[in-house]
């Protein structure tokens, strides 16, 4: 009979609907997924990968030049920049750098630093080791900081990549509201990228 | 649902339609609901077309005369939605209302009152996205692909009624879209095989599914800008660990199906008229049906295309693009149909046909330029010039909206019992067809030459060709009053029209008497 036919019809339709705005959702850990496989989109390699890579095979061959930026958010009033512009690392050696950062108003601030790293197939043959942007800096009422960033590039990486830019960008935590903090965990760090995608709601 | 479906058994017995505001307020049958969807949409025409006359103002000369940039950007942003939410997407579904069940020999909608709730849904969505232009923080001034974070972090507290606005929409399309399927599914005549439904119900059918597809993850993206603003996530905000590309990736996933949903009840139409008026049958009708599935196929795996110059790895470059050019193929046999269907046809170039020939030739066109900046390398040229402004325009506005035309003054006469005016239509179609180039085509070129489209300014060099596309502008948006008055005048007389209406018409709506009777089809028609 036509009714009941009708109600079906519209009844798996609309479960269509209600699918697809699931799916609307599905596609964010989708594209994380991607850009975990791929390394586009800059997303660098995170802390336990490093532990485990043999720390003793160091490409002597070769010689990468590493460049770094760094750029305060327009709501952060700090100063910030890296102490060197650039070094050259041999592939498998792990490297410290500095970051310069200054607390430029009369109260305390809250910052967190999110990295990018170019050429994006470079992305995941670069691992930070230890790095200021795994947790949140605090800076006092003008206070200066020296932040550190332990790196190696993997020697699998792509031959034909000379160069490789580790950028960050420094967020303000404390503007309300403006930043988000899901189960309380630090955000922004790699290591949130990668397990559990930090920028879904209260996981 | 099943009190519905009794709805359109129950109105066998009704005499007529209710007496006064009544009839309207509270309309089951699908050619009233019809009749509303295609009136609200006309005067959504012409609101979002008089932004588009501010914007050719505010363009007709070099330098800031008219408007602050904010305004600027409030005018080319509520012109966008107003014109695809508001304009040709409703229209499209006033068609379908009418058309659909005169076409399969249906009674009326399946759900009649579930189309009652999907039509009041719309104009109360356009009253609260308009109403943000009488608040504090004004309407939005984002672009009609309110990108992230433009639309998140710092878009005024209006944007959230924006965001309502674009829910009750979502949830009126599917709505539709539902009631259109079921309508398809169920509610055919006897002997109305799939491959024997008229092209203009296969695009319907096919474009509903686009909806349902699509209209869920567009309400998906909003809701995800809505929780960002308010309520502490960061689906799209670098600091948060979330990612304002992927804004761009969901928004496109929705919005290139949506440019189909706004063409595809086109080519029906199209299909429709060229056999009228060249007394042939539509040729390859197969693979048109094939063809419009292909095109939606299609339209869900090309979103990059919009995203060329984000910086995308050169993979992911090469596969949208040859993704995209692939599209060439469906529409370029449609395009072969539609002038194989000509070919030695006996034709007569009433105005439906003018405004159907213009169609196949400028949109066309504006299948050329996408074929071009489908390239990837070449896009990076054009890229948020004015030259994908006149792309997009020449498939919309020649394309689409052509297409409406077309529709109205061919099935016109089928909706008030009377001819139109042809003196009068033949002048809309040619003052239409040239100061639409006059308006579009010059676009091409400041283009080319690298005027970036959303900037109220621009350099003296643009001048004379801006000067020419405003006047172009305004002729056409004026030569558009001519058509309410062919239509008002055709509903309030004329020579009465008779059922076939037109000498080369097929299909059950050309066996009903003209005008088409408020019940039709209560008995299912034969089709052999």
């Amino acid at each position: 009979m036509a009714a009941k036919n009708i109600k079906q019809t519209a009844v798996r339709l609309l479960v269509a609907a209600v699918l697809m705005f699931g799916f609307g959702y599905a596609l964010i850990p989708i594209y994380n997924i991607v850009c975990d496989i791929t390394g586009i989109n800059g997303k660098s390699s995170s802390l336990q990968e490093v532990a485990a890579a043999d720390a003793d095979e160091i490409d002597k061959s070769r010689l990468i030049k590493v460049e770094f930026v760094g750029t305060p958010n327009s709501e952060l009033p700090w100063e910030f920049r890296p102490l060197v512009k650039s070094v050259e690392v041999h592939p498998g050696a792990v490297t410290d750098v500095y970051y310069h950062a200054r607390n430029l108003v009369d109260y305390s601030v809250t910052g967190q630093a999110v990295p990018s790293v170019v050429p994006s197939p470079a992305a995941r043959h670069f691992s930070k080791v230890e790095c200021f942007c795994f947790t949140k800096q605090t800076l006092e009422a003008g206070e200066t900081k020296a932040m550190l960033v332990k790196f190696r590039v993997d020697p699998a990486i792509d031959p034909a990549i000379d160069e490789v830019t580790l950028s960050y960008t420094f967020y303000a935590l404390d503007k309300a509201g403006k930043v988000k903090q899901p189960n309380g965990e630090p955000v922004g760090m790699d290591h949130d990228h990668h397990s559990h995608h930090g920028q879904m709601p209260a996981g | 649902m099943s009190t519905t479906a009794t709805a359109v058994e129950g109105e066998h017995h009704h005499h007529g339609p209710a007496k006064g505001l009544s009839r309207w307020l509270f309309a089951t049958n699908h050619k009233d609901i019809g009749t509303m969807y295609l009136w609200t949409a006309l005067a959504m025409f012409f609101l979002g077309g008089a932004f588009a006359m501010v914007i050719r103002m505010e363009l007709f000369q070099p330098g800031l005369q008219l408007l602050e940039p904010e305004w600027f950007n409030r005018m080319f942003t509520m012109h966008g939605l107003v014109m695809v939410f508001g304009a040709i997407m409703p229209a499209w579904v006033g068609f379908a209302n009418w058309q659909i069940p005169l076409m399969v020999g249906a009674p009326d909608m399946a759900m009649p009152r579930m189309n009652l709730l999907s039509y009041w849904l719309f104009p109360v969505a356009m009253l609260v996205l308009v109403s943000t232009f009488f608040m504090e923080g004004n309407a939005p001034a984002f672009g009609w692909t309110f990108y992230a974070p433009l639309s998140t972090t710092f878009a005024p507290d209006t944007t959230d009624f924006f965001i309502f606005g674009v829910h009750l929409l979502g949830v009126s399309s599917i709505m539709g879209a539902i009631n259109v399927i079921a309508t398809i599914v169920n509610l055919r005549a006897p002997g109305m095989t799939l491959m024997k439904m008229p092209l203009f119900v296969w695009t319907w059918l096919i474009t509903a599914f686009l909806l349902i597809a699509v209209m869920p993850v567009l309400a998906g993206v909003v809701t995800m800008m809505l929780t960002d603003r308010n309520f502490g996530t960061a689906f799209f905000e670098a600091s948060g660990g979330g990612d304002p590309l992927m804004f761009q990736h969901i928004f496109w996933f929705f919005g290139h199906p949506e440019v189909y949903i706004m063409i595809l009840p086109a080519f029906g139409v199209i299909s429709q008229i060229i056999p009228t008026f060249a007394r042939k049958p539509l040729f390859g009708y197969a693979s048109m049906v094939y063809a419009t599935g292909a095109i939606a196929f299609l339209s869900f795996i090309v979103w990059g295309h919009h995203m060329f110059a984000t910086g995308m790895p050169l993979a992911g470059e090469l596969y949208f693009m040859y993704a995209t050019m692939l599209i060439a193929v469906p529409t370029g046999v449609k395009v072969f149909n539609w002038m194989a269907t000509m070919w030695r046809g006996s034709m007569t170039f009433e105005t439906p046909m003018l405004f159907a020939i213009a169609f196949v030739f400028l949109f066309t066109i504006g299948g050329l330029t996408g074929l071009m900046m489908a390239m990837g390398p070449a896009d990076m040229q054009y890229h948020s010039t004015y030259f994908i402004v006149a792309h997009f325009h020449y498939v919309l506005v020649p394309g689409a909206v052509f297409a409406l035309m077309a529709g109205v003054y061919y099935w016109l006469p089928k909706w008030c019992g009377n001819m139109y005016d042809e003196r009068l239509g033949k002048i809309h179609f040619w003052l239409s067809a040239i100061s639409v180039n006059v308006l579009f085509f010059p676009q091409h070129f400041v283009g080319l030459a690298g005027m970036p489209r959303r900037v109220p300014d621009y350099p003296l060099q643009f001048a004379d060709f801006n000067m020419i596309i405003s006047i172009g502008g305004f002729a056409y948006g004026l030569s558009q009053l001519l058509f309410v008055y062919i239509v008002i005048k055709a509903i309030r007389g004329g020579q009465p029209a008779t059922d076939q209406v037109w000498e080369g018409a097929q299909g059950l709506e050309w066996k009903l008497p003209s005008p088409a009777p408020f019940h039709t089809h209560t008995t299912p028609p034969k089709v052999d």
